[in-house]
């Protein structure tokens, strides 16, 4: 009998590097064709049976401008992204600190509570939500988008940063504390500057968030607190008032504020961190 | 990932511990208030007062008594029908990502050139949100979109495919919204698998088929079931596509969608509530039921050292 020595055969590492470009391909000519022919129709004069628009022009994003108002669109919606990221870190970190540090009583309701939000879909709290705030008058204002989008910012800032302050040694406080710092010195002086790049990160991450949920900005916001997504959706939602190709404009607007974005967020951020992770 | 956490909490000297006891409340615990309290007032107490809204039926529904606006939603075979209708998309949605992320996510644990380019490029739909990608579709897709232009000119159909306003648009636009998240998902969990395993097995004999069955899918089970559950969260709350590449009226009514509808529509919050409450009911408790399915099967097929 002989034994023949055979080598682990190749084939497999071909067909998944093979099966990894297939993918890319796909993804390339599906999400690439998307994002191209919005931008080819937003300059078209018009684009009826040809492979490619018949004319250029910018004359949909001039009216785009001012037929949705980009400006103030633009406007609030910075102003709505910065205030969530803002307000869900101000309250995020400390409470992301405290989880990571300490054991209490009630510490798993309190995560489960954290949790909870980003388990369920949108719609299921935000009408109840936004019902609330009719009553409070505060929806339909830029405060109740605010508000709305808070409740699941703020969970996700828990999330990402607590395993962030874990990874802190909380030997470095005790150096300190021993050393004479007072616990304010503490934690300007150690545990801020630790901390920043996943604050930052956070943050980040919740603004990309902030301006890709639709549900509870649809569900809450008036005429002068819309973000761009929801804009975008009125836009599509009515075809046929308005030529397509100026929602195209509307929709590259969009584009670009997200790429700009996604750009910034990719230089300080791990992509992994943007979906969470659930930690057993 | 706990570990440390854990030996931080251990490393706490006993006089200082005695000390806080003493002292009664933490000061430090106090950081975690606002946090609470804003969960408390803006999710839980939202959450009750929908609950509240949704036995206290308005209008026709009243007659009913206290239950009479799910009475509204699970009599109406019209309204019902919304529960199908989006367990249709999300569940195929959710099992064909899954399907193709998993060998692309084990493929890239190893480099292959051009790691980075690649992995930027799966992510890049979640950036772009469902509404921008719904939107671009009606282009792309449209009977006169570069798909239905190759289609025809290549031969394989006659005339313009309906990709566009109906179960097929939607189902796409799922696909491609969800993806990025099972993909990174199971990215992380395919990245902790030891690859010294998979050349253990191989160089044991084991065939591609006995490896994959026997060592890769058990060692990513628990990833696949979180990313599964993940992504059919995400999935089963479609809204926004539905009405945009979808027949709102009719295939794609999705549940998200007949709350809206009961809700800003008819102005009947207390439906709009219940049906929002029988969504949430349904998505955690299949959520529930897939995540238990991982931990038994993980108990069952856990390896020595794994995690």
């Amino acid at each position: 009998m002989t034994v023949v020595a055979r080598r682990a055969p190749p084939s497999r590492d071909l067909g998944g590097t093979l099966y990894v470009f297939a993918a890319g391909l796909v993804v390339v000519v599906v999400v690439g064709g998307i994002l191209f022919s919005v931008l080819l129709s937003a300059f078209a004069t018009s684009w009826f049976g040809g492979w490619f628009p018949d004319g250029y022009t910018d004359r949909w994003f001039r009216a785009a401008i001012t037929d949705f108002d980009i400006p103030q669109i633009l406007l609030s919606t910075a102003f709505i992204t910065l205030a969530v990221a803002a307000i869900a870190v101000v309250i995020g970190v400390p409470a992301a600190y405290v989880l990571a540090r300490r054991r209490f009583r009630g510490k798993a309701v309190v995560q489960i509570l954290l949790l909870l939000p980003l388990l369920l879909p949108p719609i299921t709290y935000g009408i109840p939500l936004a019902t609330m705030l009719y009553e409070f008058r505060l929806a339909g204002s830029a405060a109740g988008v605010i508000i709305a989008n808070l409740v699941p910012a703020l969970p996700l800032v828990v999330l990402l940063l607590t395993p962030f302050f874990e990874q802190i040694d909380p030997n470095l406080e005790r150096a300190a504390r021993v050393l004479g710092a007072s616990p304010r010195r503490v934690f300007t002086r150690v545990l801020v500057p630790l901390a920043a790049p996943g604050v930052l990160a956070a943050a980040l991450t919740v603004v990309v968030r902030t301006l890709a949920l639709f549900e509870l900005t649809f569900l809450t916001s008036g005429p002068d607190s819309t973000t761009l997504v929801v804009a975008l959706y009125y836009a599509a939602f009515a075809p046929g008032i308005r030529p397509s190709q100026q929602i195209d404009a509307m929709a590259v607007v969009y584009m670009a504020t997200s790429l700009v974005l996604l750009l910034a967020a990719l230089r300080f951020v791990n992509p992994t961190n943007m979906v969470v992770r659930v930690r057993r | 990932m706990s570990a440390p956490a854990a030996r931080h909490e251990a490393a706490e000297s006993a006089p200082a511990l005695a000390r806080r006891s003493r002292r009664g409340l933490d000061p430090t615990l106090l950081l975690i208030a606002p946090a609470a309290l804003c969960v408390l007032g803006l999710f839980v107490y939202p959450f009750v007062y929908g609950l509240a809204l949704s036995f206290q039926p308005y209008g026709d529904n009243e007659a009913n008594g206290p239950l009479g606006s799910y009475l509204a939603f699970f009599g109406d075979p019209r309204e019902r029908l919304s529960i199908w209708n989006t367990l249709r998309l999300a569940v195929p949605a959710t099992f064909i990502d899954v399907a193709v992320a998993l060998p692309l996510a084990y493929r890239l644990r190893r480099p292959v050139p051009g790691q980075r380019a690649l992995g930027a490029l799966f992510v890049i739909p979640m950036t772009l949100g469902t509404v921008l990608i719904a939107e671009g579709m009606l282009q792309f897709f449209g009977p006169a979109g570069w798909v239905n232009k190759s289609l025809l000119a290549v031969g394989l159909v006659h005339e313009p495919v309906r990709f566009l306003h109906n179960y097929l648009g939607t189902l796409i636009s799922l696909l491609i919204s969800d993806f990025p998240a099972v993909f990174l998902l199971l990215l992380g969990y395919a990245a902790g698998i030891d690859p010294a395993l998979d050349k253990a097995a191989r160089v044991l004999g084991a065939s591609w088929w006995q490896r994959t069955r026997r060592v890769t899918l058990p060692m990513m089970a628990p990833g696949i079931a979180v990313a599964a559950a993940l992504s059919f969260v995400a999935t089963f709350s479609v809204f926004p596509s539905a009405v945009l590449v979808g027949n709102p009226a009719g295939e794609t009514r999705v549940i998200a969608f007949a709350a809206w509808q009961a809700a800003y529509e008819r102005f009947d919050y207390s439906e709009g509530s219940a049906i929002a409450i029988v969504m949430g009911v349904i998505e955690l408790g299949l959520v529930a039921a897939a995540l238990s399915l991982r931990a038994g099967g993980y108990r069952r097929m856990r390896t020595e050292g794994a995690r």
